[in-house]
């Protein structure tokens, strides 16, 4: 075995080989992934020579947009052949096992693959099974893990509060099914944020969450007392079906980020979402266009983090 | 370190300003490669006033070893402040060697504009060319043993310095 016993994103000498999660991931790594994001923002010459050569399939068992542009632009930027496969809409639908599937996609000559699955765990099984010289990137897998998001907010609070070793950070929201927030709670922890909340309603809120290291709050203003930055959650309108909210209106009235909500944090706190939106729903169009809102950054971070991820995994042999 | 004892790389610096002051004018564009190449370009830009800013430039994008070692882990930012498309350019390192990090570093000029010529400064040019590239200014040239690599330091005072280390195999 190439990999790591111990920690199977890393190889032998401890350099990344896959990205499949940020728990157990030591901060050195994160923190080069940040730092060589931070080269690629901003720089003027459109193609990167890079990856030329090489073949980014974007493999996505489940509908995104903006994540799959991201990686796509990613690697078009650092001149990779990418292709796109959605394969929600073909051979799954035929009953191909997913094994066969990867299988067939390596028979192609991938060099990497930047997987989106809706179950948790699929990105490690395709891991475990490819080629030692084939990467593999979580890019989002049932409520597990969101490796490139919470990166890329890793690097949004980096970019306006310098670091993380006296920050307050809140998670609002649906915590329960969200891979972001798991994401998000396992990097600020390794990057050494003292102190992390996490705010919803009980029936979104996974039990025995304290175990990560967060403070739990049911009520909003309470939560966002004095904190730097907010991060806010997308509610999936799937949730809504169940019996774990009466209705979007009220979890709106409670939990939806509102200018008067905000006020209970600091004045120059910032206020970050992964994205799509629901105005109206989990935050108020005020304050995700306000001038505390770093979404749209978020987006432009977004492409230098997975060009970085794609990079430095691509070196890594 | 035994063998014999490295130039003074400030005397070698006022060689290599004496060198470029009659060839180059206040619009040539100077590039700086990182790191010890930016702190040559530095004094050099500094000492014939040019009006163009300073350029630098981190080849880590256009390495020709990315495949075999991998990216750096201490990456810079390339800064060209000017237009590149048409300039008269000198790019400048601190000690040239295989001549690779100068193909890195032409493939990446072109990137931003097609020059209208590129020249090479170099405090030291200690030989052993691997590609056919060319220093038109040197500070000195020196024979080192294959074995080992020539460094340039930068003290707390801003004073440059030499150094020969065994490289790491």
């Amino acid at each position: 075995m190439w990999l790591n016993p111990s920690n199977p994103q890393l190889d032998k000498k401890g350099q990344l080989h896959h990205l499949l999660t940020l728990e157990g991931l030591p901060a050195e790594i994160l923190r080069q992934v940040l730092d060589t994001a931070k080269s690629f923002v901003g720089v003027k010459v459109k193609k990167l020579p890079l990856l030329r050569g090489r073949s980014v399939f974007n493999v996505f068992f489940e509908p995104s947009t903006r994540t799959r542009t991201t990686f796509e632009i990613a690697a078009k930027r650092l001149s990779a052949d990418v292709i796109n496969l959605n394969i929600s809409t073909s051979s799954q639908s035929k009953g191909e096992s997913l094994l066969d599937t990867v299988d067939n996609l390596s028979a192609m000559h991938a060099d990497m693959f930047v997987v989106r699955h809706s179950e948790s765990g699929a990105p490690h099984f395709i891991a475990r099974h490819v080629a030692p010289d084939i990467h593999v990137i979580n890019a989002g897998d049932g409520r597990h893990s969101h490796p490139t998001q919470g990166l890329l907010d890793m690097y949004t609070i980096r970019h306006y509060k310098g670091d993380f070793s006296r920050l307050r950070v809140a998670i609002v929201g649906d915590i329960l099914h969200s891979r972001v927030a798991r994401s998000q709670i396992h990097a600020l922890t390794t990057l050494g944020c003292p102190e992390i909340r996490v705010i919803g309603p009980k029936t979104l809120l996974p039990a025995g969450v304290e175990q990560l290291g967060v403070h739990v709050y049911h009520e909003m203003r309470h939560g966002l007392k004095d904190v730097d930055v907010v991060m806010m959650l997308r509610l999936q309108n799937e949730r809504m079906q169940g019996a774990l909210l009466p209705s979007a209106q009220e979890f709106y009235k409670f939990y939806g980020l509102t200018d008067d909500k905000l006020a209970a944090a600091k004045p120059d706190a910032i206020v970050l979402h992964p994205g799509p939106m629901n105005r109206g729903v989990e935050i108020d169009s005020s304050v995700a266009d306000g001038k505390q809102s770093v979404i749209l950054p978020q987006v432009t971070f977004g492409i230098a983090i997975r060009m970085a991820v794609m990079s430095i995994m691509a070196g890594n042999k | 370190m035994p063998g014999k004892p490295l130039p003074d790389a400030e005397q070698l610096l006022i060689a290599l300003i004496e060198q470029m002051r009659p060839a180059v004018g206040p619009e040539t564009g100077l590039i700086g490669i990182h790191t010890g190449g930016v702190w040559v370009a530095e004094r050099v830009h500094q000492a014939l006033k040019l009006h163009t800013p300073l350029a630098t430039l981190d080849v880590s994008f256009y390495r020709d070893d990315y495949q075999a070692r991998g990216l750096h882990r201490d990456l810079k930012r390339s800064e060209i402040p000017f237009e590149v498309e048409g300039r008269d350019l000198v790019l400048v390192d601190d000690v040239l060697y295989t001549g690779r990090t100068i193909r890195a570093a032409l493939n990446e000029i072109f990137d931003y504009g097609r020059p209208g010529s590129v020249r090479l400064a170099t405090l030291v040019d200690r030989g052993g060319r691997q590609l056919p590239i060319a220093a038109q200014f040197a500070g000195a040239t020196l024979t080192v043993d294959p074995g080992r690599s020539v460094a340039l330091k930068r003290d707390a005072a801003g004073r440059l310095q030499l150094e020969v280390r065994e490289e790491p195999r």
